[in-house]
């Protein structure tokens, strides 16, 4: 039997293909340079048609909790941790050059003047555009934070092999 | 196919990722083959907007500069 050699003409392709067309971000930071990145990685995987995923973890996990939350936690040291650090994503500290809070306005008054959008803004447009966010049940539980404490419109609380699994096809990013 | 602009974006201004944001947002209002027109300023947006209609499908259409405001012309896949 001849063997023939498969002429196959190429498919027309309507767009490039891609090995990943999903995004999981890693928020493991709350500071404000780099909430800042996490949140205009999300909205463009997003705009971009990636199913986008932000697991929220550690520190990454104050920058939700609600602006008249003030102080998070069931004992003095999880207490302590929202006294030293004010949560809140009006309230992020820079990684660098904070100086008590200067910084961050500095920065914000920056991205106001250049016309970029703030991470709180950010933060909307995600949501908008059906990013997925997913709190750290782990986190959650160790510093105190409870559903109540946090924005709504967020995924059902998960663990490391959710977020794993969810990142096995997926450009994943720890910011 | 259309050759009527559906719909007119004013990106000017904007830093990244706005025009790109704003524009995937606005894109989703129109029907397929439909075509809408982004004005922006951010010289980014130039290699921007080809990236994300290589990675959507959306066929940029046309892409002129004038004056410093660069113009994409987008058919919704």
């Amino acid at each position: 039997m001849a063997v023939q050699e498969a002429e196959l003409e190429a498919p027309v392709r309507e767009h490039e293909e891609h090995a990943h067309d999903k995004l999981v971000i890693i928020a493991w930071s709350g500071d404000l340079d780099k909430v800042w990145p996490q949140m205009i990685l999300a909205t463009t995987g997003a705009a971009m048609g990636m199913q986008t995923t932000i697991f929220f973890t550690f520190w990454g996990l104050f920058s939700l909790v609600k602006e008249n939350v003030r102080i998070t936690g069931d004992n003095w040291m999880q207490k302590m941790v929202a006294m030293m650090d004010h949560p809140g994503m009006e309230h992020l500290k820079l990684g660098k050059m904070n100086f008590a809070g200067a910084g961050p306005r500095m920065m914000l008054k920056l991205g106001k003047d250049h016309k970029v959008a703030s991470p709180g803004e950010l933060l909307e447009m995600a949501r908008e555009l059906g990013v997925r966010f997913v709190p750290c049940q782990m986190t959650m539980d160790l510093l105190g934070l409870s559903r109540e404490d946090m924005i709504d419109g967020l995924d059902e609380p998960a663990g490391a092999t959710t977020m794993l699994l969810e990142a096995q096809d997926a450009v994943t990013l720890f910011i | 196919m259309s050759t009527q602009i559906a719909k007119t974006l004013d990106l000017k201004g904007l830093s990244c990722p706005l025009p790109i944001v704003k524009t995937a947002q606005a894109i989703k209002q129109l029907q397929p083959g439909e075509l809408i027109e982004a004005l922006a300023t951010d010289p980014g947006s130039v290699p921007d907007f080809n990236a994300w209609s290589r990675s959507t499908g959306h066929e940029l259409v046309e892409q002129t500069e004038e004056g410093g405001v660069y113009r994409f012309v987008i058919r919704r896949r």
